[in-house]
């Protein structure tokens, strides 16, 4: 990372954006929205697979190849359910609030880039693998991201039961908290690419991945888009165990399913935003990248795929280990370390930015510099928990007081404060030969 | 809905079974005078509810997502097994009183049997009683594995059921080829067993506790360690000792509270005494008394009960050949009088008190069965713990509804 390679700031070339003709964009937006919902079917049936793998068991097989058609039969299914109103939701709420959660599932996706400038094949015309970006590409993603968990928010609040508003609350919390955290972990992004644009981001990384050279803000990310999308072991808005189906209890049919497709979509969105902006977006990762038409052309696609579907294992990985947390452990661990953390981490890097953009100081400072930071991270990370373990132990007087087991014909438990002589089981069973009955 | 509590406090009750009637009604005074007002919400767990494996009702009075106030509902399962024992004679009972606990059928089949036997002055050959206490161990083991598997599922962890599901199959296999049965044995007699062992059955039964035996640490690894079940358990709903001694709890729970106390051990029936004495059948207690400590004595416990299944194989292989029931008149008459025998159930302490007034069916029996007290207590743990510490609790109570409402 030397000073010339990322000077500029608030420079960004984002001319080849915009001029694409009006039916490209449109082929675009449809293939964008088919390849998302293609995407989820396949990441449920992946899901229950490797779940299944993970527990002894088969998963769906039996509905087209390996089962891959098991999630569209479901979807099916699914639809042509009947369709419950309750009579105490509010109903224009409880009909918008499903759409509110899956539209900006689908919208967040506008600036992801999934590969560089490409021929349209037919034609000559080239264009980026991305639908649109903006100066400010990932803070629409955020902004967009945050109406979404409304959606849920409502969804809970409307359906006029208990279970669901407590879904819904504890999701607004959850929101408020996670977004702020992962808000925080960018910034660290922002400070080394010197852009918001998602292309701009991808393009910073031509040499070194950000998930490599910023790990706290990675893990940071990682941590908090699993809580953003409300999956284990951060899934207290639905969980099962507690509240039925927190704030979807009341749902069923299509619009049951717009909430499954919005948090699915979901995580494949927080998934191509942590390729995008720690694991080199579309750029093909290592030993790939030694072969030169590894970044040309429609290929970047794939990379950018397998990278996401790296991180959609890690969630299904995270659901089949994990127990869910309790809401206030939850809130206290991102408040109390996560948002700490991102904060001094933000400190150091702008930093060491300031530093190595004047060329003031060596690089193995830097990277030690990074270490260390790197090292209490972790140290912070895995201590911490030790306090809360400090349960209040109670004071408990064992005196040696005459106690009769057998006093009362059947023998019984010491009260508190008492003690069996001698506490043998020989001499307790002995002493009653009323009761020891002459066995085989 | 409404209610009009006995304090003359007006609850809204809102759940799934009411028809979610709304947020309207009795307003309480917030925390500081003159500040915002806020309103309990009661929220009714179950009748049908994921946490309560079947239809145990809690109504929860919450502030926010603290409970306030507990109020068990029991009884939606009650089938007056009690008086159902009255016009059956002590053949037919047998099947009655496996049923309440279905997860421990085969350790409340005993407790019928034995009170009969013992009314009768009956002797019950040796190979019997060895076949029976190791049945009632395999039938602990399976019982645990149960709480073992579904107890995380309860705080979202989803994969240990299907270890401990692995486990009980492997037993299951065993206990389905002796008794026919996989649920509802049916196997005891008065007098003995239905009937004898099949070949080979022995081998087959050890292998199988030695493997279940040998994978156990696994489901250990899989989530006793994890730090989120630490902190989801470590210091949630300790049960002191008082409370066990006022409500009267009893088995596993009881112990991993410090109570050292196991009918197995001080009051010993079947073979039990003999294991003791030879140091195969240890009590285990532990003395946290929190949730984590409960789901511990249940690990701890399937190692005991499977040395005791081990040890007993031993002596099932030495023993001669004999008789492994007694032969019964066609009509069965316990003498007049009055006995109680209890035993030490996988979930506590199980109890028949039977009077009979020399007739073919018993003129009273009571069924003291341990989830009743166990589950009696938890208004006292849950009130100032919030709804997540709620599931916590409940599941590691470790109780079977129809054992509650009998």
């Amino acid at each position: 990372m030397n000073a010339t390679h990322t000077v500029v700031l608030a420079a960004d070339d984002l001319s080849v954006f915009g001029q694409d003709p009006w039916w490209l964009v449109v082929i675009k937006s449809v293939l964008i929205f088919a390849i998302l919902v293609v995407f989820t079917l396949f990441n449920i049936w992946f899901e229950r697979r490797v779940v299944a793998r993970m527990q002894h068991r088969v998963g769906p097989n039996v509905h087209g190849p390996f089962g891959l058609l098991q999630s569209l039969a479901d979807g099916v299914k699914l639809a042509l359910k009947e369709d419950i109103v309750p009579k105490a939701a509010d109903k224009v709420v409880f009909l918008l609030a499903p759409i509110m959660s899956t539209v900006p599932a689908f919208v967040a996706f506008a600036v992801i880039p999934f590969g560089p400038e490409v021929t349209v094949p037919f034609t000559d015309i080239t264009t980026p693998l991305q639908l649109t970006d903006m100066p400010v590409g990932v803070l629409f993603i955020l902004a967009v991201a945050s109406i979404g968990i409304y959606g849920i928010v409502l969804g809970g609040w409307s359906s006029g039961s208990t279970y669901s508003l407590l879904g819904g609350l504890r999701s607004s919390a959850q929101m408020i908290s996670y977004e702020v955290a992962m808000g925080l972990s960018l910034v660290a992004v922002f400070l080394y690419a010197g852009s918001m644009s998602t292309s701009e981001i991808v393009a910073a990384q031509e040499r070194l991945w950000f998930g490599l050279i910023l790990i706290p803000s990675f893990v940071i990310y990682v941590i908090s888009m699993v809580g953003e999308t409300n999956r284990a072991p951060f899934d207290l808005p639905e969980a099962e165990g507690e509240l039925v189906g927190g704030f979807h209890t009341e749902y069923s049919s299509l619009k049951f399913a717009l909430f499954f497709l919005a948090e699915y979509v979901n995580m494949v969105t927080v998934s191509a935003l942590a390729t995008t902006l720690f694991l080199g977006g579309w750029r093909a990762p290592w030993p790939l990248s030694l072969w030169d038409g590894a970044n040309e052309g429609y290929w970047p696609v794939l990379w950018f795929f397998a990278k996401v579907l790296l991180f959609i294992f890690m969630f299904i990985w995270l659901r089949g280990t994990l127990p869910r947390l309790r809401y206030d452990q939850f809130m206290k661990f991102g408040w109390k370390r996560l948002i700490p953390v991102s904060l001094v981490w933000i400190v150091a890097v702008a930093t060491i930015r300031a530093i190595s953009l004047e060329g003031g100081i060596d690089r193995t400072y830097l990277l030690a510099a990074i270490g260390v930071v790197a090292v209490l991270f972790l140290v912070l990370f895995f201590v911490g928990g030790a306090e809360e373990e400090a349960a209040e132990a109670e004071p408990e007087d064992q005196r040696h007081g005459d106690f009769d087991a057998f006093a009362g014909g059947y023998p019984v438990p010491p009260m508190p404060g008492k003690a069996v002589q001698g506490r043998t089981s020989v001499s307790l069973y002995e002493s009653s030969p009323t009761l020891s009955k002459e066995q085989s | 809905m409404t209610d009009v509590a006995a304090d003359g406090r007006e609850h809204v009750v809102v759940g799934i079974g009411d028809g979610a009637a709304g947020f309207g009604g009795h307003e309480r005074g917030g925390g500081t005078p003159g500040g915002l007002a806020t309103q309990d919400m009661v929220l009714n767990i179950g009748p049908q509810h994921p946490a309560t494996h079947g239809v145990l009702r809690l109504k929860l009075t919450l502030d926010g997502e603290r409970i306030v106030d507990c109020d068990p509902v029991v009884g939606y399962m009650h089938r007056g097994v009690e008086k159902l024992f009255e016009v059956r004679d002590y053949r037919q009972i047998i099947v009655l009183a496996n049923r309440h606990d279905w997860l421990s059928a085969f350790s409340s089949e005993l407790g019928v049997v034995l009170a009969v036997e013992r009314m009768l002055g009956m002797e019950v050959p040796t190979r019997a009683v060895w076949l029976r206490t190791m049945l009632a161990e395999l039938n602990r083991v399976l019982n645990h594995l149960m709480f073992l598997g579904s107890y995380p599922i309860e705080l979202g962890a989803i994969t240990p059921m299907f270890y401990a599901f692995r486990e009980r199959e492997t037993l299951q296999a065993v206990m389905e080829e002796i008794s026919g049965g996989r649920m509802h044995y049916m196997f005891n007699r008065v007098g003995g067993l239905k009937e004898d062992i099949p070949a080979g059955w022995v081998d087959r039964a050890d292998d199988a506790a030695r493997a279940v035996r040998s994978r156990m640490p696994q489901i250990e690894d899989l989530i006793f360690g994890n730090e989120i079940f630490q902190a989801r358990t470590r210091g949630v709903g300790v049960l002191s000792r008082e409370l066990i001694d006022a409500y009267g709890v009893s088995g596993p729970i009881a112990r991993a509270s410090g109570v050292d106390f196991d009918l197995r051990r001080d009051d010993p029936y079947l073979a039990y005494q003999e294991l003791v004495d030879d140091g195969v059948m240890q009590v285990i207690t532990q003395e946290e008394g929190d949730c984590y400590a409960r789901f511990g004595m249940l690990l701890d416990q399937v190692q005991v009960s499977l040395d005791i299944v081990e040890a007993c194989v031993d002596r099932l292989r030495s023993l001669d050949r004999g008789p492994i029931n007694v032969r019964l008149p066609k009509i069965l008459k316990a003498p007049e009088g009055a006995t109680y025998a209890w035993t030490e159930n996988p979930l506590g302490i199980n109890g028949y008190y039977l009077v009979s007034r020399g007739e073919k069916t018993p003129w009273r029996m009571k069924l003291r069965s341990a989830s009743f007290n166990n589950i009696a207590v938890l208004p006292e743990v849950l009130t100032g713990c919030v709804v997540a510490d709620m599931v916590a609790v409940l599941g590691s109570m470790f109780f079977v509804v129809g054992d509650i409402d009998k």
